[in-house]
């Protein structure tokens, strides 16, 4: 039976990077997520869409690691990481962004992108205390890493900052450069856009559409704004109630009348209402 | 604080990273060292460099806690107990197997670090008020411990006596001598506090403070590193109580009990959760307080108490004082001595035209 499913892990390898397989998370009573399964082909942006409460947070809380799924399972590269902590998960290469934004905010621009960097650094406790040597080449290596990203998402004149003197889309631009800062193979950005005007949303769509393109990183994207969604996906994700009810690329799902439902309700339950 | 910092252009990162990016902070330093290590020592009276000894002490003791609260958002109330395993460790070592400080002292701090993490297993899954109350417990329990068991606490007085501190047959018997001995750990704590709270292992530590679930997502083993927060802030309890230990000539358990966990935290919030100035601002305050105090009392409150009234008088004040101070700082300044220093400093950065 081992064998088998290591077989097939191996053999969805080759197209898909990240794959959820029917996986279901209870509360109590409540049902979050219910058999949602996800395939996110490897260099793709796939986008999750739903009404609120539909479980896309959950979801990518399961991916990310913070929720064990009360059945089915998380792969990265064919590797099951169902069962895995967050700290590990993220070392394996996935990162995310959070909803509410939650950046260290009593840290600078600087520090929370070296924190990013922490799973790729190695200095223990000894070398960080004497410090000259070991570790500060080290700082230094990874500084300049850091200052790549600073300069690709425009955060220069910032980076002495602390955090929380930031305004609002910066903080979400920051929480960016923190995932991106890890080198993540895969990027979960959870409603990156949530709460922008106009000007900030189509920021942040060009730094999400050059994450994928210029950096190679896969994103798997949850946001509320269908413009956007259509624009930059390459496969849509529709949940509702916990449930998946349709996949597709962006023209397919707005066709589909399952998810104009959930969106808009059925005559019946408009009348309900 | 009369430097300016224009002109001052980094070409290197190791030059943006350094502990002091300014030049000018090389003669600073350089200053300071003259003024401890020479005109001090020379200068001073004993009396004084007693205190200032007391002061090295505290440094220490106050940056390993400062380590655990100001910068992981741990709390602890058992950093009396922590300092007297370090103290009692040392002192065992020191009379029964009649072994030098050099070993004494790593010896106190690791035995305080392995009880300070079971002791602070608690923070696994408790925070706040509920982590105080757990390391309470051990503070108490560890109190009751070498209270009560004669191997560790060498009998009925609970007390054990050990020599002076010596290297190369030289012995550290004065306070001018012991000043120096306990000047090189402060500034050893100092040295090693700032590159700790600067390195990669210190932005851990701040990130599990700040935000704990963002800090697991971006890969931080929160577990790991809070017990390894009260690892390090142990072990410089334990050596703190070894520097103890040597300065008074014995171990005692009745220096490091609950009291002592209090005036410790007391020291990191008056001086400033957060900072290495902010420990040694408070360490230098809390240890100076009743000292003023009693000076001042001796020479005003004579007009006032009769000689037998002054004993009482002198610690119902220091408690009182010291509990309005703190409310006094909660209220006007929650970041402590640190924040009053760099307000004082940033209104210099510019003057005088601060326009």
């Amino acid at each position: 039976m081992v064998g088998v499913s290591a077989r097939r892990a191996v053999a969805y390898e080759t197209d898909n990077q990240l794959v959820v397989e029917g996986v279901s998370k209870r509360f109590g009573g409540v049902v979050a997520v219910e058999d949602v399964s996800l395939e996110v082909p490897r260099g793709s942006i796939v986008s999750i869409i739903g009404p609120n409460g539909a479980g896309k947070t959950s979801l990518l809380n399961m991916i990310s690691g913070f929720y064990k799924p009360d059945s089915g399972r998380v792969a990265l590269e064919g590797k099951d990481i169902t069962q895995k902590k967050p700290s590990d998960i993220a070392a394996l290469g996935i990162a995310r962004t959070f909803q509410n934004i939650a950046l260290f905010s009593g840290l600078t621009v600087l520090d929370n992108l070296m924190l990013g960097r922490h799973v790729r650094m190695k200095a223990g406790v000894l070398s960080s205390v004497i410090y000259w040597g070991l570790a500060q080449k080290e700082d230094i290596a990874h500084r300049e890493a850091v200052e790549e990203i600073l300069e690709f998402l425009k955060l220069q004149d910032l980076r002495r900052q602390p955090t929380a003197a930031l305004a609002y889309g910066l903080r979400k631009r920051v929480e960016l450069g923190r995932a991106l800062a890890s080198q993540p193979k895969v990027l979960l950005l959870d409603e990156p856009m949530g709460g922008m005007n106009q000007d900030e949303k189509e920021d942040m769509a060009r730094y999400v559409l050059d994450v994928n393109q210029e950096r190679g990183v896969t994103v798997v994207l949850i946001e509320h704004d269908m413009g956007v969604v259509m624009d930059i996906s390459d496969k849509v994700v529709v949940l509702d109630r916990g449930r998946g009810i349709a996949v597709g690329t962006p023209d397919e799902v707005q066709r589909n009348p399952k998810v104009v439902e959930a969106y808009l309700g059925t005559a019946k339950g408009g009348a309900k209402a | 604080m009369f430097h300016r910092e224009s002109g001052v252009f980094k070409t290197t990162y190791a030059a943006d990273m350094a502990l002091y990016p300014l030049p000018i902070a090389k003669w600073t330093v350089a200053a300071l060292a003259v003024i401890f290590v020479v005109i001090v020592p020379l200068t001073v009276h004993e009396y004084y460099l007693s205190i200032l000894n007391l002061i090295f002490i505290a440094i220490v003791g106050a940056l390993g806690l400062n380590i655990l609260v100001g910068y992981t958002g741990q709390i602890s109330l058992g950093h009396g107990a922590f300092m007297s395993v370090g103290a009692y460790t040392a002192a065992n070592l020191a009379v029964k197997l009649d072994l030098p400080f050099w070993l004494t002292l790593p010896a106190g701090g690791l035995m305080a670090a392995a009880i300070g993490v079971v002791v602070g297993m608690p923070s696994l899954r408790i925070k706040g008020l509920y982590l105080a109350i757990a390391t309470l417990a051990g503070q108490l329990i560890i109190e009751w411990t070498i209270n009560r068991v004669p191997a560790i606490s060498g009998g009925a007085q609970a007390s054990i006596q050990v020599d002076r501190p010596s290297l190369f047959g030289f012995s550290f018997n004065t306070q001018g001598t012991l000043y120096f001995f306990l000047l090189f750990f402060a500034v050893l704590a100092i040295i090693g506090t700032l590159n700790l709270v600067r390195s990669r292992i210190g932005r851990a530590f701040v990130a599990v403070r700040d935000q704990d679930i963002a800090a697991e997502i971006i890969g931080i083993d929160i577990y790991r590193y809070k017990l390894m927060a009260f690892a390090i802030s142990s072990f410089y309890a334990g050596v703190c109580g070894v520097l103890y230990t040597y300065y008074f000539g014995i171990a005692n358990y009745e220096q490091f009990q609950l009291i002592v966990s209090i005036d410790y935290l007391a020291m990191i919030i008056i001086g400033g959760l957060g900072s290495v100035l902010g420990s040694i601002l408070g360490a230098v305050f809390v240890t100076l307080l009743p000292i003023v105090i009693r000076i001042l009392m001796e020479n005003v409150g004579s007009l006032f108490f009769t000689t037998a009234e002054m004993a009482n008088v002198i610690s119902g004040l220091r408690l009182g004082v010291f509990g309005g101070l703190i409310i006094f700082f909660l209220i006007v300044e929650p970041e402590g001595l640190n924040r009053l220093w760099r307000n004082i400093r940033s209104y210099f950065r510019v003057w005088p035209f601060s326009y």
